[in-house]
């Protein structure tokens, strides 16, 4: 498996990271360096075995779906970049 | 008054409160006097001295009235992947320059319902992906070690590297880390301190900020085994708050502190005796299991075939489950926003940010993660990667149903190596750090690293001990009989 640059570039898109075209080359190096690593998994014999859902064979515990907290409008917007009239501000999204 | 009161260990320190020869006010302003005195190792990157000064007080109140817990009164720092209420706290990340949160870590509740105090907040690399300290926000942590005769700046290791340096240069008395593929026992071996990482689920994920949270854990980082029992004990409770908290009675770590290890059956992972492995470390190793031989130990050679996959699963594993985590960071609700450019839409806002915002490294396992899980690879590639991660925790099923109750290996490759000399090029090969250590997270055991030797060069060297789910008592018990017998005292020659 050999990634490209037009792959490196779909990833960072996927990502949400931007990357110059400039430096689409060196990153699609790195993946195949880091993927080429990976690659040796390829052959462990994995017939029939469980996919690890939970490290520790605990069942995920269960409350009652009720509101067990909330009221905290401004402590929730005390760390935002863009927070305005109590909602966060983000650039127009539809036109 | 006493002297140097900075070099107590937590054991000594709380001796010496109870008995009255010193208070808290006088430990903490050890502490921060010789945190003062040390900017150079670069470690702690928030103080506190204000709210350390106001809870030594308290401590000392509480420890008058009697009956305080053993941390109480106990100066500390945080890794800074911890949130602490009205704090800044960063994870090293430029994403999240100017963070206060809003709430408190359960762990760090924990340490200050037990009365420890708040230095300050430490150095680590951005996001906790890394094994030198390197990918900081904040620039480099320092080790206080240096080689015989030269003047190299050392990496502390990574991640938890202000931790470590910190408490290696005595301006601390413990330390909270977070391990998730050796990010406590890595660093713990490069600057001569214990370390341990519990077992999955013994302490609280909540209010750490997250990285793999299948992997995830926090652990005290300390002077003594003694020390790492004392404060584990406080940092771990069952949290409903974190929905893999195990909700399980904590021990008293310290009461299993007997040294008594007459018995017990310890594990050679021939697996782990890899290729090229340097001779000192071969020596530490074999030197270390013939100290627990002589001490009533014994040492069984054993088997867990899948080691040789577990670095790639977890590089594998890891960026998958961080390229989801680290999606939060968007420039919305907290953290740096990029300025856009008139026209811009919100796609161009959360382009911008994550590519200011996050550091290269953090860039590329977000990437490598959000590629292993995008459509058509995500069976070949993550799932398989899943299906090799419970056949290395059956390997290690298997060795404790066969009777062995803990595990020796060495913690590290190497000891620790100069800052910048691993290089940005090949990022695989700073990747083999974590070949001792990676195992344990994706197994969930417990792991904890000693020191027991030095190196030609005299640089700290640890072995690693790993130990039954849930059996943290038994494992620190071994370690503390590791520690007796290599007697290590070195301490770094202060240059800072």
């Amino acid at each position: 498996m050999s990634i490209d640059t037009a792959t490196a570039a779909r990833v960072a898109k996927l990502s949400r990271i931007r990357v110059e075209e400039d430096a689409l080359l060196a990153l699609a190096e790195e993946f195949n360096t880091i993927l080429g690593f990976i690659e040796q998994l390829a052959e462990v014999d994995v017939d029939g075995v469980e996919p690890m859902v939970s490290v520790t064979l605990m069942r995920l515990p269960r409350r009652a779906d009720v509101v067990t907290d909330g009221y905290q409008q401004a402590k929730i917007l005390s760390n935002s970049p863009g927070a305005r009239e109590g909602f966060f501000a983000v650039p127009k999204v539809v036109e | 008054m006493m002297s140097d009161l900075n070099k107590l260990t937590i054991a000594g320190a709380r001796d010496a409160l109870r008995k009255g020869d010193t208070t808290s006010a006088e430990l903490t302003e050890a502490c921060l006097t010789a945190i003062e005195g040390a900017r150079a190792l670069n470690t702690f990157v928030h103080d506190t001295p204000d709210q350390a000064r106001g809870m030594a007080a308290a401590a000392d109140t509480r420890i008058k009235a009697g009956d305080a817990p053993a941390l109480c009164g106990i100066p500390l720092g945080i890794k800074d992947l911890f949130c602490t209420k009205g704090v800044a706290g960063q994870a090293g990340s430029g994403i999240l320059k100017g963070f206060v949160p809003e709430y408190e870590s359960t762990v760090t509740q924990n340490l200050w319902d037990a009365g420890a105090v708040m230095l300050g907040k430490l150095n680590m690399d951005e996001f906790a992906m890394g094994s030198s300290n390197e990918t900081s926000v904040y620039g480099n942590a320092v080790n206080p070690w240096r080689r015989a005769g030269d003047d190299t700046a050392l990496t502390p290791g990574g991640s938890s590297g202000g931790s470590a340096a910190a408490v290696a240069a005595d301006l601390c008395l413990g330390a909270t880390g977070t391990d998730t593929g050796g990010s406590i026992r890595q660093p713990a071996a490069f600057t001569g301190i214990t370390g341990i990482k519990p077992t999955y689920g013994r302490c609280s994920r909540w209010g750490v900020v997250a990285f793999a949270s299948s992997l995830d854990q926090a652990g005290p980082m300390t002077k003594t085994v003694r020390d790492a029992a004392i404060m584990l004990g406080a940092m771990c409770s069952y949290d409903a708050k974190d929905s893999t908290s195990a909700n399980l009675p904590v021990p008293d770590f310290e009461a299993a502190l007997s040294g008594d290890i007459r018995g017990n059956v310890i594990g050679i992972p021939r697996e782990y005796r890899m290729d090229g492995m340097p001779a000192e470390i071969e020596k530490l190793w074999a030197d270390g299991t013939a100290m627990l031989k002589d001490a009533g130990a014994e040492v069984r050679d054993i088997t867990l075939p899948h080691t040789k996959y577990a670095l790639p699963t977890y590089y594998l594993i890891a960026p998958a489950e961080a390229s989801s985590n680290l999606a939060r960071y968007d420039g919305v609700r907290y953290g740096h926003r990029a300025k856009l450019a008139p026209g811009d839409g919100i796609t161009e806002m959360y382009e911008k940010t994550r590519a200011e915002g996050f550091g290269a490294e953090v860039q590329r396992r977000v990437m490598v993660g959000t590629y292993v899980l995008s459509a058509g690879f995500y069976d070949a590639y993550y799932n398989r990667a899943r299906k090799v991660r419970t056949l290395i925790k059956r390997d290690f099923e298997q060795v404790f149903e066969a009777g062995v109750d803990a595990i020796l290996t060495p913690a590290t490759p190497s000891a620790a190596f100069g800052l910048g000399e691993m290089g940005s090029k090949d990022p695989v090969q700073m990747y083999l750090n974590d070949v001792f250590t990676v195992t344990v997270n994706l197994a969930g055991l417990p792991g904890v690293s000693v020191p027991t030797g030095q190196d030609a060069q005299g640089l700290p060297l640890g072995l690693q001990l790993i130990g039954r789910p849930w059996e943290e008592g038994d494992l620190l018990n071994c370690a503390y009989a590791l520690e007796r017998a290599a007697g290590f005292v070195a301490k770094p020659v202060k240059w800072w």
